[in-house]
């Protein structure tokens, strides 16, 4: 496979739309410019040879559907922030690396490796509680927990700004 | 299957499996070069699929996550991850 050329005005001008995107929804994306546009970059390459954004520290199977855990941002991006202050890759950090007040450190894999991937968890139910009939189901957005009450996902959530594929039913 | 050499000072067997969008891979690789260390490197990523699981199989039997970088230094020690100071103790054993 041939590694995949992209156009430096397209990198900016992604970069400026994530940077928004992220600002917008209490997300930070890397002060490190360089290093980050070079992740931009990554994720427009990712795009171009597999047709979706896999993270660029990631092996991308080629298969959407075995990847949408991967494709940015991932769904272990708020749980990394939350304990190690930088997503997998590092294009998002806590506001503290934000402020260069603190340094993105490694981030070990919480993807299961490959042999246990696609196997079925078992789902942990929410019991309904004190609302035994609902008359809206909840959908749940799978990268930041946005919770939502109605007859389908949002095209786009509006948190993180994932797809509508990424939310699962909730309760 | 590609796998690209950089000379250096012999320190045995040093072999680096990285993507080649991966940042941490690059940091990873700027320092082996600062160091000066004779090594190769293979950009996973960019093999063709039968290459690709062969040489996953090698990775996961040094890091059994599969992650990149994944660093391996004289068949012995591996090394998931840009962790500088791991690094530069392990090529000075």
């Amino acid at each position: 496979m041939n590694p995949a050329v992209v156009d430096e005005k397209v990198v900016d001008r992604v970069y400026i739309t994530l940077k928004k995107e992220a600002e917008s929804g209490g997300y930070f994306l890397n002060p490190d410019v360089d290093f980050t546009k070079n992740l931009v970059r990554g994720l427009l390459k990712n795009e171009q040879r597999y047709g979706y954004r896999a993270c660029p520290c990631r092996l991308a199977s080629g298969k959407n559907e075995e990847d949408l855990d991967i494709v940015c941002p991932c769904n272990y991006r708020d749980p990394d922030l939350n304990d190690f202050g930088a997503c997998y890759c590092a294009l998002y950090v806590n506001e503290a690396v934000a402020g260069g007040k603190e340094h993105a450190a490694p981030v070990p894999e919480r993807r299961p490796p490959r042999s246990e991937r696609g196997k079925k968890k078992a789902v942990k139910t929410v019991s309904a509680g004190p609302f035994p009939s609902l008359p809206f189901p909840v959908w749940r957005c799978t990268v930041c927990g946005y919770l939502c009450a109605r007859e389908q996902p949002p095209e786009i959530c509006p948190v993180c700004k994932v797809r509508k594929e990424r939310f699962e039913r909730f309760i | 299957m590609v796998i690209e050499h950089v000379n250096g000072k012999k320190m045995g067997k040093v072999i680096l499996y990285a993507l080649s969008t991966c940042g941490w891979c690059a940091k990873t690789k700027d320092l082996l070069r600062q160091l000066g260390v004779d090594f190769d490197y293979i950009y996973v990523d960019l093999l063709e699929d039968g290459e690709q699981d062969e040489v996953m199989n090698e990775i996961e039997k040094w890091n059994p996550k599969g992650s990149f970088p994944t660093l391996v230094i004289r068949d012995k020690i591996s090394i998931a991850g840009f962790r500088e100071t791991e690094i530069r103790e392990a090529l000075e054993k």
